[in-house]
């Protein structure tokens, strides 16, 4: 049986990708956000997992203004990292995984959500900066990958609840699969973040620290956070932080936080950064 | 019944809505042709040229020109889209993001340093 052993959580910047392309990680900048991740590259290389089912947004790059699905699951054998408008990401292609996404596919669509099923693909730093915090810069990425996109773009997202019953029904979909496979399940973007307007670099290191704390211990109370709040106290770009419930909803209610991270800034962003290991 | 919009009375924040959406089509659907390298070099050629190309209005050519992104977003905009249009630039989200606040890359740069823009309804300096 294949099974969600841990989850991690971190935001996805782009500037964090550009500063590991170039060779920039160094940096006085730079350094103290990389090395908020130096426990967690060491402790994922003893994890060794199958396959990550990475939760992320597209930022305009795969899904333009034609096609908007709320939740998309991507289905094929791989995923090329995109041109966002630099050149693509220096970074290997992203191996998926279809047996168990056409299966999650299946299963949580019979829980009532309603998934697209996206075989073609590329991908962009949503998903692959994380890929990097995690892994370094490897010649190929050291497990298997499923993207999960969620609609964070247009408005109306999905609601932090919807967020959190989704990741339930995805662990319901991973435990019926009958390959024993170990697989973790990720949610990035946020924390606190504003990227346009007068009111562009909005920073709320309280709200994203209560943020934290409840996603630990009070994530069902979390989980009802409406829209508005996020836009109005963690900034129009922090509402990506339900992507991190569903990390939260996939995992039990006792899971551990092993590990937190938090930095300001990061370019335009709050950063933050979790691991939590799955109960057995 | 019009749809309710509890989101705005946040100051200097656009929630990319039905509306803005759909105001803003064709001048997302620009940037994102900007996403192709081919593109990229026409429209660097002959920027206005290249505009003439899409059903905009002429608001949105004449703020894509000026490269005011207060105004592209006002025009239905989204920042994601308009990235591309900055990234053609050679710009980042924190040079873009600066020009929008009305402040100079160096102290945008100096206040996301020290922790960034407070929530409480700030916009600008």
């Amino acid at each position: 049986m294949a099974r969600i052993t841990a989850g991690v959580c971190t935001s996805h910047v782009p500037a964090v990708g550009a500063a590991i392309d170039m060779g920039k990680t160094g940096d006085d900048y730079w350094k103290p956000v990389f090395a908020g991740y130096e426990f967690s590259k060491q402790w994922i290389k003893e994890e060794k997992p199958d396959v990550i089912f990475l939760v992320y947004n597209d930022h305009a790059t795969a899904m333009d203004l034609r096609l908007i699905p709320t939740f998309a699951i991507g289905c094929g054998d791989k995923f090329d990292p995109a041109d966002e408008g630099w050149g693509p990401r220096p970074v290997p292609v992203v191996q998926g995984c279809p047996e168990l996404a056409w299966h999650v596919a299946q299963s949580v669509i019979q829980s009532d959500f309603d998934l697209t099923i996206v075989n073609e693909m590329n991908v962009d730093h949503g998903l692959t900066v994380p890929l990097s915090l995690m892994f370094g810069q490897p010649d190929q990425w050291p497990c298997r990958v499923i993207p999960f996109a969620v609609n964070v773009v247009v408005y109306p997202p999905p609601s932090g609840q919807r967020c959190f019953n989704l990741g339930k029904a995805i662990r319901k979909a991973v435990e019926s699969f009958d390959d024993d496979l170990k697989v973790q399940i990720w949610g990035t973007g946020g924390m606190s973040h504003q990227l346009q307007g007068s009111r562009a670099g909005l920073i709320n290191q309280e709200f994203d620290n209560q943020f934290l704390d409840r996603l630990r211990t009070d994530a069902e109370g979390l989980a009802l956070l409406p829209h508005l709040d996020y836009v109005r106290d963690a900034g129009s770009e922090g509402i990506e932080l339900v992507m991190w419930l569903v990390m939260r909803g996939a995992l039990n209610a006792d899971a551990r936080e092993l590990y937190r991270f938090y930095h300001v800034p990061a370019s335009n962003t709050a950063l933050g950064h979790v691991i939590y290991e799955n109960s057995m | 019944m019009a749809l309710n919009k509890p989101y705005s009375d946040i100051p200097g924040t656009t929630v990319f809505d039905a509306d803005m959406a759909r105001r803003g089509y064709h001048l997302n659907q620009f940037c994102m042709s900007l996403m192709k390298p081919d593109n990229r070099e026409r429209f660097k050629a002959g920027e206005r040229a290249y505009l003439d190309e899409w059903p905009m209005t002429e608001e949105q050519k004449q703020a894509v020109l000026a490269r005011d992104y207060n105004r592209m977003i006002a025009a239905g905009g989204n920042i994601y889209f308009l990235a591309k249009l900055f990234a053609t630039d050679g710009q980042s989200f924190e040079q873009a993001a600066a020009s929008m606040t009305g402040l100079s890359r160096e102290r945008y740069r100096e206040m996301m340093l020290d922790g960034g823009r407070k929530p409480e309804g700030q916009t600008g300096e």
